[in-house]
């Protein structure tokens, strides 16, 4: 076949995206662009013309969720589209799970690194398809359509659209497998695949992709829905240069991401303090007992440790030194999902409203340490469930530019984190009976969108409402979840006391919902989240971090029995030492004090209870305002217990009126006495410190903890140097076992 | 637009209704900010020391004799502020179940053998200033060491007030 070059001027793709590198290196600027010379002379026009892209991206994401897609795209809006440079930078973006933005841009690159432009060839009218971590995905669930776009002979941009998928064909029904513990276990893999020409897709690939996953119908409206919304984009922006002109859009695209630098970095002199900031969070993978192959079976806990620092020209550095090590386990992240995840914060947090798109990108250095889990530097290994570790690490990210944002005064924009949205129960099963008896039902609840957010040094945290992924997020309506996972419905969702991170301001609340198996077979089950440590880094300035996840089931019930006797059967589970699946069920109850579960089989009548993520809290609890108690106790946020326990306030409820009362003289002394406790039960730093180093080096440690350590140790020469220095141990010390 | 200081002072106290917080969160930011809620804070405070950032909700960092040092508002204080002034509090660290299921129900909380807890107390008033939530062993946490110079002369483009 003949090629010739498709950029600008008879140049190639490689060779302006290797200009593009260069002049960023070399003038520190995207495109080495000095003056936003467009916006200089006509601001209203360069506006304009923005939001018209920007618009044309929302529209085609509204239009699209319509035109055909699968429930979770459909009811809460799991897809974005976005528009980028011939180069692959985003220029504009839509609304939705804007995690995802960054990532099809490092998927172009990749193609255009690879020399596409020769072979597969890129012409108008090709679609290429794209779920591979190592290409900028975040896991193979989330499924990338792209489109180039051509102005008579060059290739102006790309569009392009991502939505996540219900099943992906891996090694268990679901779309975030933790039983996945290398490449060939997380499902079907499409490394920028062409699978279409003149604006249609193949059929050999529609029959083949159809047949490698579990959810085929809605593989093929999810794939019409990116290529649909694609294609708006690319009629808008034909529409864009029929305006404004080729010459004006050429030189348009390169200075709103050169804008977009500019104003991360104004933002952060506006906002932060320059400076150091740090925060940890750790994640829980309790295998030993619950996987399947030999290699897989350890319990691991990674170390997540976050540094950024922030320059005096309004530049900040990323950096994950010190990061445990990857390994035979879903939480493997790439670098796509490393990107993604920083990027979407930076838009939430400090960059929204204004020109989002790969200019904050540039004005950020990353560090990934290769090993680590942030960089396994591994394609073999499974990169099925990166959030594991992305959403606990980047609750670090939020946390450190709370403390900028807080010394600077602005402590309405602190939040020290948010909940996990890792709730996810997962599986599927076959129908047994019914109308839809012999045919699959999937269950992934995206009520996992609604997590609580952590409080503000001015708030309480947002209650279900909040995933870090997506900042529109929604938890949908029950009655959508129940119509495709049919084989599971729900016996209610309700408040779940004693979720929200405590503080004087609380991390928001969130829901505890119970479900039984019906009508089915085959069923298999599993969840991931966190149990054994805390979710992320916690809460801030004396806050307390959100409380952990467990799974409850109940199998071998006598529920049927129940139903036929119209007897009352539980609804919540909110004394975890002897609540209402105790006292209304008989059967074999099990709560497991961890969240990451292997699949499991249930079986008709059984029931799980499962609650999503409050988010962590800020400052100390005795210093909550005794109203704002018994609101949560009225709420049913938290339990008098707890109230008492924690935040030093007795109440009693009064039958009469139905509300919670509080004695305000008794909490007063009651929080006295807690601030007499403290003063008998805590140590000063030396204490501490000889405490704490004996755990070290008498053994104390468990086997985790220590190859945590260890791990950490070995990666990482200044995380190593510093762990020695704060214990006093020799150059040459290593942990136990090594 | 300039902020108005008693809006500013019920933000503080946390007494600000969501109609009006949200504004405030949305809207560009007043870049004389920084400054209001110095002289709101400042005011507060029963000592005269001039504050030099605030650090926490009950830290600051503040110039006494010619020293940049941590202190809370209860008087107490922490002595130089690049050194992590929790090393300098009380400690308490819930390491058993026991002790983790005084606050968090059964399998609400973690797992000592995983992570502890360590509340950091200010020895002064034991305000609870931090809570840690680490795997034993793991050192304490430095959060934020603020490069004040740099703040002052290049961003905000004075001296510090305790060099002025
Ligand atoms: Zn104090």
């Amino acid at each position: 076949m003949e090629s010739k070059n498709i950029g600008w001027n008879g140049k190639s793709l490689k060779s302006m995206l290797e200009e593009s590198e260069k002049l960023l290196e070399d003038k520190k600027s995207y495109y080495g662009i000095e003056h936003l010379s467009l916006k200089e002379e006509n601001p209203f026009r360069y506006e304009r013309a923005y939001a018209s892209l920007r618009g044309a991206l929302v529209s085609a994401r509204e239009t699209a969720l319509h035109v055909a897609a699968s429930p979770i795209v459909t009811e809460i809006g799991e897809l974005c589209f976005g528009l980028y440079t011939p180069e692959g930078d985003s220029i504009a973006v839509s609304t939705g799970i804007l995690v995802h933005i960054h990532t099809m841009s490092e998927g172009i690159k990749f193609m255009i690194r690879e020399g596409y432009e020769e072979n597969p060839t890129i012409n108008q009218g090709d679609i290429f398809l794209n779920n591979d971590p190592q290409c900028g995905n975040v896991h193979t669930t989330d499924v990338q359509t792209l489109i180039p776009i051509f102005w008579e002979e060059e290739l102006i941009g790309w569009a392009g659209g991502v939505t996540h998928q219900i099943d992906i064909g891996g090694i268990t029904p679901g779309h975030t497998l933790v039983s996945s513990i290398q490449r060939f276990d997380d499902g079907a893999y499409y490394t920028c695949l062409k699978i279409g020409s003149n604006d249609k897709i193949w059929r050999d690939h529609m029959i083949s992709a159809k047949k490698a996953v579990r959810s085929p119908m809605y593989w093929e409206l999810d794939e019409k829905c990116r290529l649909a919304g694609n294609l708006m984009i690319r009629d808008a922006v034909f529409e864009f240069i029929e305006r404004e002109g080729i010459e004006y859009y050429k030189k348009f695209i390169r200075e709103a991401i050169e804008e977009g630098r500019q104003i991360l970095q104004k933002r952060v002199k506006e906002r932060l303090i320059p400076g150091r900031y740090r925060a940890s969070s750790f994640m829980d993978l309790p295998m030993k007992h619950q996987a399947w192959v030999p290699l897989a079976k350890e319990n691991r806990i990674s170390n997540h440790p976050l540094e950024i620092i922030v320059k005096e020209d309004g530049k900040f550095s990323v950096s994950f030194d010190g990061a445990s090590a990857g390994g035979a386990n879903a939480f493997n992240c790439d670098k796509g999902a490393m990107e993604g995840g920083q990027w979407v914060l930076l838009t939430q947090v400090l960059i929204y409203g204004d020109k989002v798109n790969d200019g904050a990108y540039y004005a950020v250095e990353k560090n990934y340490p290769l090993g680590s889990w942030a960089n396994p530097g591994d394609p073999y290994l499974s990169y099925q469930a990166p959030w594991g570790n992305l959403i606990p690490a980047y609750t670090a990210m939020m946390k450190c530019l709370s403390y900028g944002l807080f010394a600077r005064g602005f402590r309405e924009e602190v939040v020290p984190g948010y909940g996990f949205t890792g709730d996810s129960i997962q599986g599927g099963g076959i129908f047994n009976a019914g109308p839809l008896k012999g045919e699959r039902w999937m269950l992934s609840t995206f009520e996992i969108s609604g997590q609580g957010l952590g409080a503000s040094a001015v708030r309480d945290g947002l209650n279900w409402g909040y995933a870090m992924w997506n900042p529109e997020s929604d938890l949908g309506d029950v009655e959508t979840w129940e119509l495709f996972q049919g084989g599971i419905p729900y016996l209610s969702r309700k408040v779940k006391p004693n979720v929200a991170g405590f503080g004087k301001y609380r991390g928001g609340g969130n829901y505890g919902s119970v479900a039984f198996i019906a009508n089915s077979e085959k069923v298999e089950f599993f969840a991931g989240r966190e149990g054994l440590v805390f979710h992320g880094s916690g809460g801030m300035h004396g806050g307390y971090p959100n409380s952990t996840s467990y799974r409850l089931q109940a199998t071998n019930t006598n529920l049927a029995e129940i139903f036929q006797n119209k007897q009352d059967y539980p609804i919540s589970d909110d004394d975890t030492r002897n609540g209402e699946f105790e006292r209304f069920l008989e059967g074999d109850i099990e709560r497991k004090p961890y969240g990451t579960i292997y699949p499991i089989s249930l079986h008709n009548y059984d029931i799980i209870h499962f609650s999503e993520s409050g988010g962590p809290g800020y400052g100390d609890p005795l210093e909550r305002k005794l109203e704002s108690i018994k609101q949560d106790l009225d709420d049913g946020l938290y339990t008098p217990e707890t109230v008492n326990n924690v935040f030093g306030v007795v109440a009693k409820y009064e039958k009469t009126t139905k509300e919670w009362e509080i004695d305000v003289e008794e909490s007063t002394k009651h929080r006295e006495e807690i601030k007499k406790e403290r003063e008998e039960k805590s140590m000063n730093f030396e204490e501490f410190w000889k405490y704490e180093r004996k755990k070290i080096t008498e053994g104390e440690l468990s086997e985790h903890v220590n190859r945590m350590y260890s791990e950490s140790l070995k990666l990482s020469k200044t995380w190593s140097k510093e762990f020695k220095e704060f214990w006093k141990f020799p150059e040459d010390f290593q942990m136990g076992g090594d | 637009m300039k902020e108005d200081k008693k809006t500013l002072q019920r933000m503080l106290d946390g007494q600000l209704p969501w109609e009006q917080l949200k504004p405030i969160i949305g809207d560009h930011k007043d870049p004389n900010r920084f400054d209001a809620i110095i002289e709101i804070l400042q005011e507060k405070l029963n000592w005269k020391e001039p504050i030099i950032l605030p650090l926490h909700e009950h830290l600051y960092i503040v110039s006494k004799n010619g020293e940049r040092i941590v202190k809370c508002d209860c008087g107490y204080e922490f002595g130089d502020y690049r050194i992590n002034w929790k090393t300098k509090c009380k400690i308490r660290v819930r390491d058993t179940f026991e002790a983790i299921e005084e606050l968090y129900p059964k399998d609400m909380g973690c797992d000592p053998e995983w992570e502890e807890l360590r509340e950091y107390f200010c020895p002064g008033c034991f305000s609870l200033l931090d809570v840690e939530a680490v795997p034993p062993g793991y050192p304490v946490i430095f959060n934020f060491l603020p490069e004040i110079d740099v703040f002052y002369e290049n961003w905000l483009g004075r001296k510090p007030p305790d060099k002025e």
